[in-house]
């Protein structure tokens, strides 16, 4: 045997043993969701793959019973969906202002972006949790929206990507008689397009599985996202265990879909920090 | 002529930032502010707040779950540092190795945890770290004899469970970080290297670990901030903020206890500040130690 044979074979078979560990938690949900809760509590989580307790029972509640998952679904899609565009529109206006101009106070305040990313927002909790009691924001949604309209990771993120287009272009817009404004939206937001994909990715994922804030924030139960309502399921009692599964098992799959189809966006949005470093 | 004025050249530049000067002033200035003012007074939830000094700190030094709280974040984040730091380096520079079969789905695969919500990877890996002799985990160590183990109720057990959700979750990321960083290495180096007799080792200690500096401080510094931070996972591992004598409660976890379960505001507060404080210190270090190191290279 070839010396290279042997490396692709170590290597083949190092990284399938680790890709097997990996996927074990998933394949647990997956046989888990087509068992009785009951089966769950009883023998716990496991792999066995046993026909004779195996059905789509779980599905068929999860599609008909009486339970507020698919209100929590959907109010998950559209906080996601709002989320993600007016973080998009602000964010890439701001990195816009930073990158096409000179202006007095410029390094001072995105160093404040810098500090933001620095900072943990577990922090401001607190503060922030006041806050929206004082504004009288408790369990709504601009609560959750609001504190994260202009995202210092996004910004800084497009800011490197402005800082590739030439500003000749900005100064033939103005000659062409375009307004301030007129060049942003006409100009520089159709080049800014391929930058947009793995940001509302990003996005779109920590909005999608974001839990705590909203957590703190929301407290009647038809608001809910999808992460609370799945948390109020696991109780002691494990008397939920038919939709938690199934339930978990369902909430991943728009994300799953979503990665198939544009994993370039994904692994650029998740890498887009540690290249510049 | 307002029009005129919102349209010059000098102006247009602060219209487009002022959204980010608003949301940092309402909701980052003004918080981290008030959440300082807050840890010197004594706020309740509705009630008028009474300035109490500095006696939040002074109690908060004589807190000992306070002190398990700090211990736990401290000994997490250090176990995410030491099993998340090297092996995804050293995974990665194996999967760029020529001879990897199928690296662009690998690398996908290794991806998916990071897909889930901690909502719902917390759940799953609670159940599989189950007290049941049936239990995930539990059934594995069955086949080799061992008896059932009640993870989620011992000190070792319970982060090695934490731990577990960590790594499974952080892995594949840092590996793509580290993925990314290894593209912006020259192949040549490895040539010239191979050519003066380099040992594979030798490349990696000499050529790719200091190449793959300013991925491994990007890597470490939000690990830091994430270790450092961590909560949710606690919370989910647990289901709830009570882990049987504290064994998996976080400094966050005592914030959010204090704070939102006892309505003590400003004495979580205090711990608030004390996170940042000790967030920012050991970060500042660890960038001012790589920043020195640099000079020797």
């Amino acid at each position: 045997m070839t010396k290279e044979a042997a490396a692709r074979i170590i290597l083949f078979v190092f990284f399938a043993v680790l890709c097997i560990l990996i996927l074990i938690p998933f394949y647990a949900v997956t046989v888990a969701s087509f068992k009785p809760g009951e089966d769950l509590i009883r023998y716990g989580l496991n792999l066995r793959f046993d026909f004779s307790v195996m059905n789509l029972d779980n599905f068929v509640y999860l599609f008909t019973g009486e339970h507020a998952y698919f209100t929590w679904f959907f109010n998950s899609l559209l906080l996601t969906l709002v989320q993600v565009t007016l973080t998009l529109f602000v964010s890439a206006m701001v990195a816009y202002g930073f990158a096409a101009y000179d202006f007095r106070g410029k390094n001072l305040l995105f160093l404040c972006v810098l500090l933001i990313m620095m900072v943990p927002f577990e922090i401001l909790l607190l503060p922030l949790y006041t806050l929206t009691f004082n504004l009288g924001l408790m369990n709504s949604y601009s609560a959750i929206i609001l504190p994260g309209v202009a995202s210092a990771a996004t910004i800084f993120f497009f800011r490197q990507y402005l800082s590739g287009i030439p500003r000749e272009i900005i100064a033939a817009g103005r000659v062409d008689g375009a307004t301030e404004y007129g060049v942003y939206l006409r100009l520089i937001l159709p080049i800014m397009k391929p930058s947009f994909g793995a940001m509302a990715i990003l996005n779109g994922m920590n909005s999608w599985n974001n839990f705590l804030w909203p957590f703190m924030v929301l407290s009647d139960e038809n608001k809910y996202t999808l992460p609370i309502g799945l948390k109020t399921l696991l109780t002691p009692y494990g008397n939920n265990y038919d939709l938690l599964i199934v339930g978990s098992f369902f909430s991943i799959l728009p994300i799953f879909a979503l990665f198939m189809a544009f994993q370039k966006y994904f692994i650029e949005g998740m890498t887009a920090g540690a290249v510049k470093g | 002529m307002l029009k005129n004025f919102l349209y010059s050249q000098k102006v247009a530049p602060y219209v487009f930032v002022l959204p980010f000067v608003l949301v940092f002033v309402i909701f980052w200035v003004y918080p981290l502010a008030s959440s300082f003012g807050m840890s010197f007074q004594k706020v309740t939830l509705g009630q008028e707040a009474a300035w109490v000094g500095i006696d939040n700190y002074t109690k908060l030094m004589g807190d000992t779950v306070f002190f398990k709280a700090v211990g736990n974040s401290a000994l997490y984040m250090v176990l995410t540092l030491v099993i998340l730091i090297p092996f995804p380096m050293l995974f990665a520079v194996w999967m760029n190795n020529k001879f990897m079969w199928g690296r662009e789905w690998f690398k996908s695969a290794f991806f998916f945890p990071a897909l889930t919500s901690v909502v719902v990877a917390g759940t799953v890996f609670r159940l599989m770290f189950g007290e049941m002799e049936g239990s995930l985990i539990n059934s594995i160590l069955g086949t080799f004899g061992v008896e059932p183990i009640k993870f989620l109720k011992g000190q070792t057990t319970g982060f090695i469970a934490l731990i577990a959700l960590a790594s499974w979750r952080w892995l594949g990321v840092n590996m793509l970080y580290f993925l990314s960083g290894l593209q912006n290495i020259p192949k040549d180096y490895y040539e010239a290297a191979s050519i003066d007799g380099a040992s594979a080792v030798q490349k990696f200690t000499r050529i790719t670990m200091p190449l793959l500096k300013p991925t491994t401080i990007y890597v470490l510094t939000i690990s830091i901030y994430a270790g450092l931070a961590m909560f949710i996972e606690s919370m989910m591992l647990w289901n709830g903020n009570n882990s049987p004598k504290n064994i998996g409660l976080t400094i966050v976890g005592y914030l959010y206890r204090q704070g939102i379960e006892k309505n003590n505001l400003g004495y979580a507060a205090a711990v608030g500040i004390v996170l940042l404080i000790i967030a920012m210190a050991i970060n500042l270090t660890q960038l001012a130690l790589s920043g020195l190191f640099k000079k020797e290279d």
